[in-house]
């Protein structure tokens, strides 16, 4: 097939993960402080104490700072599905153009209506009505996340569509299974509660650094004690809904899975790497171990992939050249399928237009039935069907270690705000401080196992990154490279410096 | 006082009120929005398909002929 030039779809797929990438530095704090600042405003709405008001006043307003620098830079991934995506764009249809919708008017009404009340209700609206008004921002918010993730998790796990061949385009047949799949659903939550890990750990380090201070301490340990306890259960619900998440990348996206493990042959009772250190330039099917060092948890694999320790867990060798007694396809099988596909989706509308009724029902027929291995028909060789497994591999291991840790560092903190034992211990007071950039750290990591784990698609088995770019000039897309490269940064610095003056200014003093 | 003039009342109250850091924040919004849609969105960030003035048929033409382009055609 004649494919777009690969430095088009490089410097493409560049400039979306940076905008993705720096627009992801903004929301999980939104997402994990909007809820933190709820609390605290119903602490201060149930008693009704001053120092719970200067509490929720000071998180509020860095809350509205953060908020308000990365209002709207979502809306630059948008411009790009329709300048440099458009073979994408139009091809998903209605599936994106839904939830998108949807999210826009959720945005708009929710957080732009209740964000207003929240900032300029003090004193104007009742207490209720305001306490209540900090709710709705958060659940908003976290609304709007909920319609982007259940649009990600389409790509990953196509359904509730039907191409329409006449028109290219994903028609939605229906939208409850596209809402409620699995993939959309453990998406959704783990990463709704690694936003609020994200969260409580920039309430708690901004708190320690008051009192390595010696500033605000009531307020600090008021601050913090809400936090951990937050960040707590978030942590262990991230941990939860992240094995979710990972049975089902194991159901729909094996490779990933592969890739995550660097698991290059198959094996049952496989077992999960918990150290490793992966053999430099490994290929699908050579000769080399695929670790120079690992340490694995005997069949955990197996059981967190299947459910079931004996299960057999197929490996890219297996994925790429089949294995036929796991009943797992060649890709070649698979390329032959999606290239009779792709010819009968032209021979179909090349029929329809000469009127031959007959011969396009039978195209029709043959497209169909080939559709799920649609995308594997643009495919060149069977090893493009392998990811980055560096990169999936140390982002996913970086992100889970990050995660347990989290879990520690909350449980540490917690015991030492109970026994009032945190201002004397100014090593953790320090790490609390600088475990702010590793929560961002794993929320980034996150996307990155999501996202490099899933190539070489756009939409699963369906249409790969290669055919979903426009015929740009490759010169335009490193120009508005650019220029986002600018704009964000410019942006980040701005935020940062208003956060950091804000914080340097402190809360009013209780 | 009706309702909607309360509302009005409340945004214009709140606006009026802001602090120097909330002011500085909402001309940081607007410089923004005005990069992102009066240049970036106009100058750089034209829809593709709306770019070549299609229907929605020819639309669908060239998207299927992208789709089923064979080696031997030119791009």
């Amino acid at each position: 097939m004649n494919q777009i030039d690969l430095s088009l779809v490089d410097w493409s797929r560049a400039q979306f993960a940076l905008t993705a990438i720096y627009h992801w530095l903004f929301v999980p704090l939104t997402l994990g402080l909007s809820f933190i600042v709820a609390f605290m405003h119903t602490i201060y709405y149930r008693t009704g104490k001053k120092e719970w008001e200067v509490i929720t006043r000071f998180w509020m307003k860095l809350f509205g700072i953060n908020f308000a620098i990365g209002v709207a830079t979502g809306i630059i991934l948008e411009f790009e599905f329709g300048t440099n995506w458009s073979n994408y764009s139009w091809f998903v249809g209605d599936i994106f153009g839904a939830p998108l919708a949807i999210e826009g008017i959720m945005a708009f009404f929710l957080e732009s209506t209740f964000i207003a009340v929240m900032f300029f209700g003090w004193n104007k609206v009742s207490k209720k009505f305001h306490m209540l008004s900090s709710w709705f921002v958060a659940f908003g918010s976290n609304l709007s996340a909920l319609w982007i993730l259940v649009a990600n998790a389409w790509m990953q796990n196509p359904v509730g569509m039907h191409f329409n061949p006449e028109t290219a385009r994903n028609e939605m047949q229906d939208f409850w299974a596209i809402l409620f799949s699995p993939t959309a659903v453990h998406k959704f939550l783990h990463t709704i509660t690694s936003s609020y890990i994200v969260g409580a750990m920039f309430v708690i380090g901004i708190s320690a650094w008051y009192i390595l201070k010696g500033r605000h301490i009531v307020f600090a340990r008021k601050s913090i004690l809400i936090a951990a306890v937050f960040g707590l259960v978030a942590s262990i619900f991230v941990a939860a809904t992240g094995d979710n998440s990972a049975y089902d990348v194991a159901q729909q996206q094996p490779m990933k899975l592969a890739a995550m493990e660097g698991l290059y042959d198959g094996e049952s009772n496989a077992g999960l790497v918990a150290i490793g250190v992966l053999t430099p330039n490994k290929e699908p099917n050579d000769e080399k171990d695929p670790f120079v060092f690992s340490l694995k948890i005997p069949n955990l694999l197996s059981a967190l992939a299947e459910r079931d320790v004996n299960a057999f867990v197929p490996g890219v060798n297996d994925l790429v050249y089949g294995n036929s007694e796991q009943n797992i396809p060649a890709v070649s099988e698979r390329m032959e399928n999606g290239k009779l596909s792709i010819e009968h989706l032209r021979k179909y509308n090349d029929y329809k237009k000469e009127g031959n009724e007959i011969e396009a029902a039978k195209s029709l027929e043959i497209f169909e039935e080939n559709y799920k291995d649609f995308g594997y028909g643009y495919i060149e060789k069977p090893e493009d069907m392998v990811p980055n497994v560096p990169l999936t591999f140390y982002s996913f291991h970086l992100m889970v270690g990050l995660g347990f840790l989290f879990i520690l560092i909350f449980i540490v903190t917690l015991y030492n705000v109970f026994n009032d034992k945190l201002k004397d211990k100014k090593w953790l007071l320090r790490a609390l401080l600088w475990s702010i950039p590793l929560t961002y750290i794993a929320s980034e990591l996150g996307w990155i196992v999501a996202e490099v784990g899933r190539q070489p698609w756009t939409i699963q088995d369906i249409l790969p990154v290669s055919m979903s770019t426009s015929h740009l000039s490759t010169s335009s897309v490193m120009i508005t490279f650019a220029m986002f490269a600018i704009l964000f940064t410019v942006l980040l610095i701005a935020e940062v410096r208003i956060m950091l003056y804000q914080i340097k200014s402190g809360p009013k003093d209780l | 006082m009706t309702v909607f003039k309360k509302i009005f009342n409340f945004y214009v109250d709140g606006f009026k009120n802001q602090s120097k850091s909330s002011r500085k924040l909402w001309f940081i919004i607007l410089i923004k929005l005005f990069i992102m849609f009066a240049i970036l969105k106009v100058f750089f960030f034209k829809d593709f398909l709306k770019s070549k003035e299609l229907n929605e048929k020819e639309k669908s033409e060239y998207i299927i002929n992208n789709l089923t382009k064979q080696n031997d055609e030119p791009n």
